[in-house]
């Protein structure tokens, strides 16, 4: 049994110890697609790609199925999970959207309105 | 001996330096942030400083999860603007100052602060957007040489604000032995409030925004007695950036004149806020 010593807050990811060694692999993936090459060598072989980089199998399931709730709840970080939403052309108003169970449009309208005060 | 001449707190929202990029500053969408930009803008083109200190973080693109430093401080000649994924900026290199990043190492190592040093820092848009925010128009360098010093924002525990107000204090002392320069420009980075992950992603809070602009001028004790569960709660999980507008503060002196502050929402998914400050004014007795 562990301590829990970061916040817990409802709707919040809390990118605290643990969290960062669970996800250290798979946010390591993400970074390396920074390069063209690397998104090159990744995109001709996803699964051998996330082989190579030791993630867990939930963790290259949640990758292959662009499962981005799961990549955070297996602790990837925003920032990194980024690298491979930009790479498929993604926007992070996309990614709030899918977070919040919002259409892209609506997440941008709701930014556009002044933010979502009231959660 | 030098002195801190101004203070300058910035969001660093990448797609604010994707605008600039792009030509959409006079977009609908984004024309109002810019206008609010406009008075800083011109009052900091006629105070160009020596050198300047920038208060940032790396998101994935200069350093990766392997080391978190919780301080750290360049001493490079030179810092390459980062490729975050598709291409660098097109804004110049950063030229540093390893006189005076050497003057501060040491001096904030004697005060308490022992610092991790970076030889080599690739600097993203944490850096480059705040001085585009500066300067929107470099040309072929940046107005002055610019320090970078990093905060660990990203990774769980970050420093406390109070850590980082007493940072910031204690640069201010090793800033004002430093007999190289004569004018030091000081940038505190990021926020304001923003939330990008989980249920509450895109939260705002601009009741909180509006406290921390004003405190951050007249009350920043207040800020600095905040914990990190109170940011996350109050400014969101990427709002505790706002502990880097602290170093900042802490850097200047006890009365500081403000020059222009704007707040925009949204820049991304963001609540973008600008405020610049004087240093040159009369201290209370």
């Amino acid at each position: 049994m562990t301590s829990r010593i970061s916040p817990d807050l409802p709707g919040t990811y809390v990118f605290d110890g643990p969290t960062s060694r669970r996800g250290l692999h798979m946010n390591k993936l993400f970074m390396s697609l920074r390069s063209g090459a690397a998104r090159t060598d990744f995109l001709a072989d996803e699964p051998g790609y996330c082989a190579r980089f030791g993630l867990t199998d939930d963790q290259t399931k949640a990758v292959l199925d662009r499962d981005w709730q799961a990549m955070l709840d297996l602790g990837g970080s925003i920032f990194y999970i980024y690298k491979l939403a930009m790479m498929d052309g993604h926007s992070m108003q996309y990614l709030g959207g899918v977070f919040t169970g919002m259409s892209e449009a609506d997440f941008k309208a709701a930014m556009l309105a002044g933010g979502r005060t009231d959660v | 001996m030098s002195e801190v001449i101004w203070g300058l707190a910035t969001s660093h929202v990448p797609s604010i330096g994707a605008a600039m990029d792009r030509g959409m500053t006079a977009d609908p969408v984004w024309a109002p942030l810019f206008e609010g930009y406009a008075p800083a803008r011109e009052w900091l083109a006629g105070n160009p400083p020596d050198v300047a200190i920038l208060i940032y973080n790396d998101h994935a693109n200069g350093i990766d999860l392997d080391i978190v430093p919780t301080f750290a401080i360049g001493t490079a000649e030179r810092y390459q603007v980062a490729d975050e994924g598709f291409g660098r900026r097109p804004v110049p290199d950063v030229v540093g100052s390893p006189d005076l990043s050497f003057h501060l190492l040491q001096n904030l190592m004697d005060d308490g602060f022992d610092l991790t040093v970076f030889q080599e820092l690739d600097v993203d848009h944490g850096f480059t957007v705040p001085l585009s925010v500066w300067t929107p128009d470099p040309g072929d360098a940046w107005p002055c040489p610019v320090v970078p010093l990093l905060v660990n924002v990203i990774q769980y525990p970050q420093p406390t604000a109070a850590r980082c107000y007493a940072l910031g204090k204690a640069l201010g002392r090793a800033i004002a032995s430093f007999e190289c320069a004569r004018t030091v420009g000081i940038l505190g980075t990021g926020g304001m409030s923003h939330q990008l992950a989980g249920a509450r992603a895109g939260f705002i809070n601009p009741e909180f925004d509006a406290m921390f602009l004003d405190a951050i001028e007249n009350d920043p004790e207040k800020l600095a007695a905040l914990s990190r569960e109170d940011f996350i709660r109050q400014a969101g999980s990427e709002g505790i950036e706002l502990i880097m507008w602290l170093v900042m503060r802490g850097a200047m002196n006890e009365q500081i004149r403000k020059v222009h502050s704007a707040y925009h929402v949204p820049a991304s998914n963001t609540a973008a806020g600008l405020a610049l400050f004087d240093n040159r004014t009369a201290q209370p007795a």
